[in-house]
């Protein structure tokens, strides 16, 4: 395979760099203006951060937004992991389990599907796709009910495929790695590899794979947020606590400590702790893959 | 599954004409490569789907079993002063929310494309982190906010003398939840709306320069219209999000199980029907109604932009 030049077809990198304007007083005003904006956006970590390093006693007394007499934070950490026989860390483990496992299966699918529909005529292609795209619309939590009548039925309600399988079918996945495919797989290149004599799924995962990667990390990185954050889903899938992801397990802690009031305070530090606990690898994978989100909004929004 | 391409042809001599008969040849591996996503998809989306629709003709009874009623629960649904509420009051946190949150993402987005201010990555930084946060973190976050015992707002009040503001009151919790919700999605929004930004063509820009535009004319004839499509594609994901409000209201009903009921949105009402009451059918029933009007809603909001754009 040779002659094809690598695809410079990003929906980002496609304008040049906007000139630099003139920094003037309304700049200075609208940079403060828009701190003031941030602030508002990072009130809730930074109350949560400083919260969690607080005693129980110093939770209720203390200032909220800022840090208490003690720090406390390893004694809450130690106390969130080994609660109730370390449920959290399994919560944890579970969560992991079910969005990973649901993220690369959907990546995959979505990129097989997205590659097929962009690169191969076929009876049906679009009307197939108009329907994927129809589906776009339906509301995921409109959509949980029937899920879980249907998994009761076939008896898989209350296991992790209740959780795993729903996921896997992401419709928005597949309609950005069909727009992707169309821009950063160009059709000589295909031709290039048959005329070389590969077949075709040789040139997909040889050739074609690589280049869908920025959007296939896209794909990978919504579905495993989307399934990280999932709370209806599994809140009416799974009755079995040990199977709980973070966010079900963290929902109920909570409505332990507000049914109990006062008495059982001693829960709100594990509540806010945990909660820390289960943002932090969000947030960290949200930092250090920033290209790929802004990639995929920018290619949803702009291909319309 | 196409595996056997091994003919071999000169580069040059595959003329275009031949394009048709050759992508013939390959359908085969087209619904080879399509084939994993539209079966899961079927499984997952369609089935549920039809299953739902079917359900929902039927009816539990104590004696005789399920019991086909034909549309019964949907005529019940219409009927349904819970349900119907509920709809009401999504459609007023949407009327409201809504427009304040695509406003301000708006402004941010323009804001931050200026080149006017420094500190811009920052910034766009931390306004979209809240999105990488769960919605039950974010809503247990910001009950702990609200509230009374130890929340920074109860206690500033505290400080000041002044009765500490419940949030978690009747009035205001429809605000108390649209302000959870501003926080976790005005900076996707945002995002969206950057990135249209910034595929502008960068020659509209010094075209209007040259025309003796300042920042806000760019702004307003030339930015704005050009992000008609990611502002609609903004709107139809907020029109979705409204109306299966769930989570949010979920979470703080443990702090104010007054304030919200078991119908509070119809999303909590088809989890309570499933869930508490076992009416499972009627459930089917409302969560297909709920799935057809955002369905509908959607198309329409859709359909009429696009029609007023081109007359």
């Amino acid at each position: 395979m040779t002659t094809t030049a690598p695809p410079k077809g990003t929906p980002e990198r496609r304008t040049a760099p906007r000139p630099k304007q003139q920094r003037s007083g309304g700049g200075y005003v609208l940079t403060v203006a828009m701190l003031a904006v941030l602030a508002y956006f990072l009130l809730p970590l930074f109350w949560l951060l400083v919260s969690s390093t607080k005693t129980t006693g110093d939770l209720f007394s203390t200032f909220g937004l800022w840090f208490g007499g003690e720090f406390n934070l390893f004694d809450n950490i130690g106390r969130t992991l080994t609660e109730q026989d370390g449920v959290f860390v399994r919560w944890l483990g579970n969560t992991l389990l079910y969005a990973v496992t649901a993220a690369g299966g959907g990546a995959l699918l979505a990129a097989l599907g997205g590659y097929g529909f962009a690169k191969y005529r076929f009876k049906g292609n679009r009307a197939m796709f108009m329907l994927v795209l129809g589906a776009l619309m339906v509301p995921a939590t409109a959509l949980a009910i029937p899920t879980y009548l249907v998994f009761s039925e076939i008896g898989l309600a209350n296991t992790p495929w209740a959780i795993i399988l729903p996921s896997l079918a992401h419709p928005f996945g597949l309609y950005l790695m069909r727009i992707y495919t169309e821009s950063a797989v160009p059709d000589t290149m295909i031709e290039a590899a048959r005329i070389d004599g590969a077949g075709e799924m040789r040139i997909f995962f040889q050739v074609t794979l690589r280049l869908l990667a920025p959007g296939f990390a896209t794909v990978l990185l919504f579905t495993l947020v989307q399934t990280w954050n999932n709370y209806f889903l599994p809140l009416i899938m799974l009755n079995d606590p040990d199977l709980y992801p973070i966010t079900v397990g963290l929902a109920q802690w909570q409505a332990q400590a507000a049914a109990s009031g006062g008495a059982s305070g001693d829960l709100v530090p594990l509540v806010v702790t945990g909660a820390l606990l289960s943002i932090l690898p969000l947030i960290v994978a949200f930092l250090f893959l920033q290209r790929y989100w802004q990639t995929g909004l920018a290619a949803g929004s702009v291909k319309q | 599954m196409a595996t056997t391409t091994s003919e071999t042809q000169a580069p040059g001599a595959r003329p275009g004409t031949a394009r048709g008969r050759e992508s013939k040849r390959y359908a085969a591996a087209g619904y080879a490569f399509i084939a994993p996503f539209m079966i899961v998809f079927t499984a997952m989306i369609l089935v549920p789907l039809a299953y739902a629709a079917y359900t929902s003709l039927f009816r539990e009874q104590i004696i005789g079993g399920s019991v086909f009623v034909g549309f019964e629960n949907y005529s019940r649904a219409f009927t349904d002063p819970q349900l119907l509420e509920g709809i009401g009051r999504v459609a007023l946190f949407f009327l409201i929310q809504v427009p304040i949150m695509l406003a301000v993402a708006l402004f941010i987005a323009l804001a931050l494309d200026s080149g006017l201010m420094r500190l811009s990555k920052f910034v766009r930084i931390g306004v979209f982190m809240p999105y990488a946060v769960p919605s039950v973190v974010a809503a247990l976050m910001w009950g702990f906010l609200y509230g009374p015992d130890f929340g920074p707002f109860a206690q500033l009040a505290e400080m000041i003398g002044a009765a500490a503001p419940d949030f978690l009151a009747s009035n205001v919790m429809l605000g108390s939840l649209a302000n959870i919700v501003f926080w976790e999605f005005t900076g996707y929004n945002m995002v969206i709306l950057y990135a249209a930004l910034r595929s502008v063509p960068t020659e509209l820009y010094e075209a209007a320069a040259v025309d003796g535009a300042g920042p806000w004319r760019t702004a307003w004839s030339i930015k704005i219209p050009s992000l008609r499509p990611a502002l609609m594609l903004c709107m139809v994901f907020s029109i979705i999000g409204s109306f299966q409000l769930f989570n949010e209201p979920k979470l703080l009903q443990a702090l104010a199980p007054n304030v919200i009921d078991n119908a509070y949105t119809p999303n909590l009402y088809a989890y309570n029907l499933a869930f508490v009451g076992q009416e499972y059918n009627y459930a089917a029933a409302v969560s297909f109604i709920l799935g057809l009007v955002i369905f509908v809603g959607s198309y329409l909001f859709m359909y009429l932009s696009t029609r007023r754009s081109r007359s």
